[in-house]
């Protein structure tokens, strides 16, 4: 586990980043939270509605957009960017399934759901589809697990997990892949 | 002024001192390392470990001793508080455990580190450290990077003190490094190509406490010992223009601020004066800096020399080791 | 047996609602505290109730409300974490699940004990079916003038806000919590200075977990004294205990502190005993960061008594022999569990989770993983299992925060109670390979 670290620079591609006027409204309400002068504490909630709303993952454009929104330095949103496990730094399937794999949901069979998983998305932790509708991932204790094992979904949960129940969800959501996700929108929340 | 006693010595200091700095008032041995803290850094402290000291009695008032060890860089003294360093073999234990856990990582390249010499973990690892390592694992490796014409990056070396970080938020305005990332996968990093580029960026070299920051106009013209530090000035608008000029000879090979006992910056200094100016006729050269710490440094008695122009380079020999004048 | 004193309302339908639960009796409380009560009075009511820290720490809370910095010219904070991630606990999200208003009941009345304005609540953001339901909780609230200005016509006033986090185990620590609420990583801030002095935004801050907030309600409505009366010594009150693992009924249960460890685990109204008929091997019984006890010492203590899910009981015998109520994330392990490939899994989780800010923690719990790992596949030296105690006693205590005790407990506990499973896994590499052996162990 140890040995080579690699975590290339990224490039900033100077693509444009546009939120909606709706979100950027609703930025602005979140911002108001805060006291006056503390603006950055608006970081997490922004940077999950950027994730949403602007192709799934932090690209350098996005979170240097961010910065300007809540006038602190890029490099402030990149520390947070990747110290939080909800954010994705590279492009990702359009449904994140993350399965977790800490004791409580291990010793109820997370592992074998991992494995299911991957045998029936025919990728490895870590990888997106080629058709890139699934990124698989595994996480750390989602807290819920007295209905282990469980996953999330692009942050919804699918709990109590058997084989035939995922068969179930991931046939769900391949039908679903061409539409709109039904998942709730972070700019809703606040 | 409130009273404290390290290590059975009594001192009077002011209130909010810090236990750390309490013993800098006192001095010598029973003063504990630090690899993280920096005077002149504030909000730093408390992360490496290698300071942590035993407080035997919390205050007069509350005689209750702490505890957990802790860190003295961060903790103030209390009127009355009995704090126990080098007369604690708790202390001393698990000084010896933090270099064990600073060193599991840290490649042990020293023969070729610009900062060997100079480096405060290898004066710490000296001291305190053990001479078997009992981990088998591989090394974390991280790409060296160039960042900037002038500064080069080798995040192995890195025991992510966070005093660069806090170099470039207080002495600039604008910070493009940080530390990204989390847990034992951390770094010092700009995320995306970029330089640190400002008139203070310098400055991160000096205050690293390992070989993680090294000036790029210096990397491998010499080691350090063999060179000889002179308290040098000049006229500078961005700076005092007061620094510390490594010579060989009549030759200056690198410009640094001038560091105090405890390998502290007096000030700090403009890159122009660290990367642009190695003429020695841009320099009113002082005479020797006085490097008092245990460094090997010092070993060269360099102290008694008198005048740079003097130094005659020993023919098939770069320094004067022997050499007792 | 077990009295619904959190949980009283919970199975009314509709109970998520505000209307219903207002005319179930809700809100009654905050009436009470508001109208009927100065701040000190509430603060009194705390303190005798005996409430500590329903987080983990134990603390009790009236004292840890007397440090509040009530002097300072600055806005006060009170921060309600809800950032539960300790592995094993699932509790606030059920509270917060079935009874946001119950939360915001307590909310009120702590912010009014407090002197607090402003309160922010820190849910993990992976919560976020959870944050939109306090979200539309705290809705209702405003609509009923329960929050806003001039709360129920007196002259406290309050406002709410969700701040979501963004997956990061560690900000359940309150000062990483507040370094994240500033918008920062979850750096752990070195004390002093308290929050309760400087916290959020440098300001007097007191953060308290979901639980232990929405106790307070229930606690002004009947009294700090009959609270008190409730549980065994200075754990008073009902806990809910989230129970989970190899047993009949994992779930969320709230119990009277002091019942018996026997009681909870193998009674019909609690766990239901052990999954498919088998033995019980071990307990974490307070969230993986709390040492492991095998089955006989977490069912009696070493000294033969019966064990009770109490903060004395469950560490009776300290760290050789107990553990720690903590969070009340009851961890059941049968005969068929493998500790040794548990006590990896969590350190995978503890090496994950460390911010990597002191050099301890980032490089001890980097340091003790493979190994585990290792010795998991049937790789390891015996003379590792002794280096992972060695490496495990220097992170404890030695650390900005206590997730490094939290990170070694796991590990120093599981070979004091499971050498013999770790030197099997040394000694018999073939064996190890292939099958989880758990139930070998036994008869070895």
């Amino acid at each position: 586990m140890s040995g080579m670290i690699d975590h290339h620079l990224h490039i900033k591609e100077n693509k444009p980043v546009a939120f909606s006027d709706a979100t950027l409204e609703k930025i602005g309400v979140i911002i108001s939270h805060y006291p006056e002068g503390q603006q950055k504490s608006a970081l997490l909630p922004v940077l999950h509605i950027a994730q949403q709303e602007l192709g799934g993952y932090l690209s350098v454009d996005v979170m240097d957009r961010v910065a300007s929104l809540l006038n602190i330095q890029p490099v402030e949103v990149y520390e947070v960017a990747t110290f939080y496990t909800m954010f994705h730094l590279e492009p990702v399937g359009k449904y994140v399934i993350e399965v977790c794999q800490t004791g409580p949901c291990a010793i109820c069979g997370g592992e074998q759901i991992l494995e299911h998983l991957e045998k029936s998305l025919g990728i490895n932790v870590g990888e997106t589809t080629p058709d890139g509708i699934f990124t698989l991932k595994t996480v750390e204790c989602l807290g819920a697990c007295g209905t282990a094992p469980v996953m999330q979904v692009n942050t919804e949960f699918h709990e109590s997990l058997t084989a035939e129940k995922i068969d179930r969800i991931i046939g769900d959501l391949k039908e679903k892949s061409n539409g709109k996700t039904s998942e709730v929108r972070w700019a809703e929340l606040f | 002024m409130i009273k404290v006693t390290i290590d059975n010595i009594t001192i009077e200091v002011a209130e909010g001192t810090t236990i750390l700095e309490a013993t800098r008032k006192i001095g010598g041995k029973i003063v504990p390392p630090a690899m993280c803290w920096y005077s002149k850094l504030k909000g730093s402290g408390g992360k490496c470990r290698t300071c942590l000291v035993r407080v035997a009695e919390s205050s007069a008032k509350d005689p209750r001793p702490m505890p957990k060890l802790v860190a003295s860089c961060s903790t103030p003294v209390q009127d009355g508080m009995v704090v126990q360093n080098t007369t604690s073999q708790e202390v001393l234990d698990a000084r010896k455990a933090i270099v064990e856990f600073l060193l599991i990582n840290h490649p042990l390249d020293c023969p070729v580190c610009d900062q060997a010499g100079e480096c405060d973990l290898q004066d710490l690892s000296f001291e305190h450290g053990v001479v078997e390592t009992r981990s088998e694992e591989d090394r974390r490796e991280f790409p060296v990077i160039d960042i900037g014409d002038s500064i080069k990056l080798h995040m192995n070396r890195c025991i992510l003190c966070y005093r660069c970080v806090f170099t470039a938020d207080q002495l600039t305005d604008k910070r493009v490094h940080g530390v990204l990332y989390r847990g034992d996968a951390a770094e010092i990093s700009t995320y995306i190509q970029n330089v640190i580029d400002n008139d203070f960026s310098g400055n991160v070299i000096d205050v690293c406490p390992v070989g993680a920051l090294t000036d790029r106009t210096f990397r491998f013209r010499s080691r350090v010992w063999f060179l000889e530090p002179m308290d040098a000035h000049r006229e500078c608008r961005k700076c005092s223009g007061k620094v510390t000029a490594w010579m060989f000879g009549n030759e200056i090979y690198r410009i640094t601020g001038r560091k105090d006992q405890y390998g502290e910056l007096e000030e700090f200094i403009c890159n122009e004066c660290r990367f642009e100016k190695k003429d020695r006729n841009d320099w009113v050269i002082e005479g020797p800096r006085k490097i008092k710490r245990q460094s090997v440094i010092s070993a060269n008695h360099y102290e008694k020399l008198i005048k740079p122009s003097v130094i005659q380079p020993i023919e098939g020999k770069m320094g004067k080791k022997e050499e007792k004048t | 047996m077990g009295r619904a004193v959190l949980t009283e309302k919970i199975g009314i339908p509709g109970i998520r609602g505000f209307d219903v639960y207002r005319s179930n009796g809700g809100y009654r409380n905050a009436e009470k505290a508001l109208k009927e009560m100065t701040p000190a009075d509430v603060g009194k009511e705390v303190t005798k109730s005996g409430l500590r820290g329903r987080g983990g720490a134990g603390f009790p809370t009236g004292l840890k409300w007397s440090f509040l910095d009530r002097k300072s010219d600055k806005p006060k904070y009170l921060i309600c974490n809800a950032d539960e991630s300790e592995p094993g606990t699932f509790k606030d999200r059920y509270l917060m699940e079935h009874l946001p208003h119950l939360l915001i009941e307590g909310i009120i009345i702590s912010s009014y004990a407090l002197g607090v304005k402003s309160c922010y609540i820190y849910v993990r953001g992976e919560f976020k079916y959870i944050i939109a339901i306090l979200q539309k909780a705290i809705g209702e609230a405003y609509q009923n003038k329960m929050l806003g200005q001039n709360i129920l016509g007196t002259n406290f006033s309050l406002d709410i806000f969700l701040h979501p986090g963004g997956g990061a185990y560690i900000c359940g620590e309150e000062t990483a919590l507040l370094e994240s609420l500033e918008g920062k990583r979850g750096n752990p801030r070195i004390k002093p200075p308290f929050p309760a002095f400087r916290g959020l935004y440098n300001c007097p801050t007191m953060v308290n977990n979901v639980e232990t907030l929405a106790a307070v309600a229930p606690i002004i409505g009947m009294g700090g004294n009959t609270y008190a009366s409730i549980g065994i010594g200075k754990s008073t009150g009902t806990k809910l205990m989230s129970a989970c693992g190899n047993i009949n009924k994992p779930g969320v249960y709230e119990i009277d502190l002091g019942l018996p460890v026997e009681d909870f685990l193998y009674s019909e109204e609690y766990c239901g005993g052990i999954k498919n008929g088998k033995y019980l091997k071990a307990v974490v019984p307070g969230g993986s960061s709390v040492p492991v006890l095998p089955a006989d010492l977490i069912v009696h203590t070493q000294k033969g008594d019966k064990r009770l899910l109490s903060y004395e009981s469950l560490a009776e015998g300290g760290f050789e022999t107990g553990s720690m109520l903590g969070s009340g994330g009851f961890i059941v392990y049968d005969e068929d569990a493998c500790m040794v490939r548990n006590t990896w899994n969590f350190t995978r989780f503890y090496r994950h989770e460390s911010c990597g800010q002191c050099s301890p923690c980032r490089e001890g719990t980097a340091w003790m993983e493979p190994i585990l790992r290792r010795i998991e596949e049937g790789k390891g030296k015996k003379k590792e299992i002794d280096l992972l105690v060695s490496i495990a006693d220097k992170i404890e205590g030695n650390t900005i925060c206590p997730f490094g005790d939290a990170a070694a407990w796991p590990v120093s506990s599981a070979i004091r109670h499971f050498r013999k499973e770790f030197e099997f896994h040394v000694e018999h590499p073939d064996i190890v390979k292939n099958i989880n052996h758990g139930s070998l162990i036994r008869y070895i």
